[in-house]
């Protein structure tokens, strides 16, 4: 079983959170025309085999957004932090 | 001794009566520094394609480069259903020219790939559930594919033992039954296109990984590998759950996340099951193995992960699913379930076909459904390589078909890989 640490309510199953796929992904500005750049962010992803950093939602806990580090090779969990607050450093 | 190496009755009678060995089905050579086509990934579409390329385009000095060895990836891993009953045009097509090259592909490769053609039905568990199935039919009906609507009481004498209780969950109102579909054993489908894409000159190289690509400009010349550098005039990439590895080496970025599909089989059961059922409520698909496993699959676990390990909370609600369609199986064991990495995409639909670089073809995305393609993958892939063009049946499947607005989503989910 996959489990999460949520910084407000400690570890917990998976199934407790929404998985929302990559978090380094950057939005295009409001305004932007490019299609291109649309469409580089909505349908491609980089589906790295190691090191990743996601959002999941914990939406039968606090309902906060999250970050969480996890390895997609081996599903090894490392840091988590509040999405809205930012990386911790 | 040429003709020995065929299977035959004869064959069969000699090593019966001298006690002879049976000869490799493949050799195993080592590459040569080049060839005229490179195919990436020994899967069954990779051998396939290899052994349309030989057999049909008359191209045979083609090489399946394979990281592990024949049958570990996901051909050996899925639950060996075969079916043609889409909705959306093109998929209706193309997996039907599947279908078609299945009940043909035991006495093309001289190898029995155990077809069953059982039958599958699919299930309505409310009125509209059946109409979008009435539909659907008639549009397999309209492409000249059998199907066949039946209501419930139609089921019921064909399932007695699915849940038809008044406690029932998801009622069961009807279905639609298409006799041609079935079941295949998988492993099979790996040997007899090896030994028949062997037969015919393709070298296939075991425990052989790409390491990495050569290019002249935006041609792809060759690749490198844990054996050696290799040139290919044509280059392709089969390689189902790792095709952003592959690409993320010519710096292609894909539409494809990689997630972990379970797979199950309980203790074997004298014959019960003698068609395939998929539960309408959710996705859930059975079949009985010949061997009386009940094998069953569901929905993906839902983050993208290259661990062939599945999670323990998607066992249950698959079996769950199990139970609520056919409550009798509540006492069965289950004897084991492994996982295998496949490609989603955003649309649900794969591609096949040419890519920004020249020479090099990728066949990538098949998310559910890449084992019932596998003939018509390695046919529709081999005409695109030989013509340096895509073959009609795939034309629906380009690459760029998100920039231009063309999604292909056959269940009508929207553009959202998590809810394909």
């Amino acid at each position: 079983m996959l489990r999460i640490p949520c910084p407000h309510c400690g570890e917990r199953d998976y199934t407790e959170f929404r998985y929302a796929g990559d978090a380094t992904k950057t939005r295009p500005a409001h305004g932007t025309t490019d299609a291109r750049a649309w469409h580089d962010h909505v349908f491609l992803f980089v589906n790295p085999k190691g090191p990743h950093r996601e959002h999941w939602q914990h939406v039968q806990g606090c309902r906060q957004w999250l970050v969480l580090e996890r390895d997609t090779g081996t599903n090894a969990v490392g840091r988590s932090w509040l999405a809205r607050a930012g990386e911790p450093s | 001794m040429k003709f020995l190496s065929r299977y035959s009755a004869l064959a069969l009678a000699r090593r019966a009566l001298t006690n002879a060995r049976w000869q490799r089905a493949w050799r195993s050579p080592d590459p040569k520094p080049s060839y005229d086509v490179i195919i990436v990934g020994g899967g069954g579409h990779g051998l396939a394609t290899a052994y349309y390329l030989a057999s049909r385009h008359g191209i045979r000095n083609v090489a399946v480069l394979e990281r592990g060895y024949l049958g570990s990836g996901n051909v050996g891993r899925n639950t060996t259903l075969v079916r043609s009953n889409y909705l959306l045009n093109g998929n209706t097509q193309f997996f039907e020219h599947s279908l078609q090259l299945w009940e043909g592909l035991s006495h093309e490769l001289n190898f029995n790939v155990m077809l069953s053609q059982r039958g599958q039905i699919v299930l309505a568990h409310g009125p509209s559930q059946l109409d979008v199935l009435a539909r659907k039919g008639n549009t397999m009906r309209l492409n000249g594919i059998d199907a066949e609507l039946m209501e419930r009481a139609d089921v019921q004498r064909f399932l007695p033992f699915l849940d038809y209780s008044e406690q029932s969950r998801f009622p069961i109102y009807g279905g639609l039954f298409q006799s041609r579909a079935g079941t295949v054993r998988h492993d099979a489908v790996a040997w007899g296109y090896a030994r028949a894409a062997d037969r015919l000159g393709v070298d296939i190289i075991e425990n052989c990984e790409v390491t990495g690509f050569q290019r002249d400009g935006d041609r792809v010349i060759g690749v490198e590998t844990t054996r050696g550098l290799i040139h290919a005039g044509r280059t392709a990439i089969s390689v189902a759950g790792h095709s952003s590895q592959v690409a993320a080496k010519l710096g292609l970025r894909l539409p494809i996340e990689s997630h972990i599909l379970q797979a199950f089989v309980t203790e074997p059961i004298k014959p019960f099951l003698d068609c395939v059922v998929s539960f309408g409520a959710e996705l859930f698909y059975i079949s009985q193995s010949d061997k009386g496993g009940m094998v069953f699959g569901g929905h993906i676990d839902g983050f993208n992960t290259y661990t062939q390990r599945g999670q323990f909370p998607k066992v249950q609600t698959i079996a769950e699913c199990a139970v609520a369609l056919i409550p009798s199986m509540s006492r069965l064991r289950l004897l084991r379930h492994w996982g295998g990495i496949q490609d989603m995409t955003p649309d649900g639909s794969p591609f096949i076909g040419r890519t920004p670089f020249r020479n090099l073809y990728l066949n990538a995305g098949w998310c559910y459904q890449g084992f019932k393609a596998t003939p018509a993958t390695g046919w529709c892939l081999a005409h695109t390589i030989a013509h340096d063009e895509e073959h009609p049946l795939i034309r629906h499947l380009a690459l760029d078909r998100f920039e231009r607005g063309n999604g292909h989503d056959e269940y009508g989910l929207g553009l959202w890989t998590y809810k394909q």
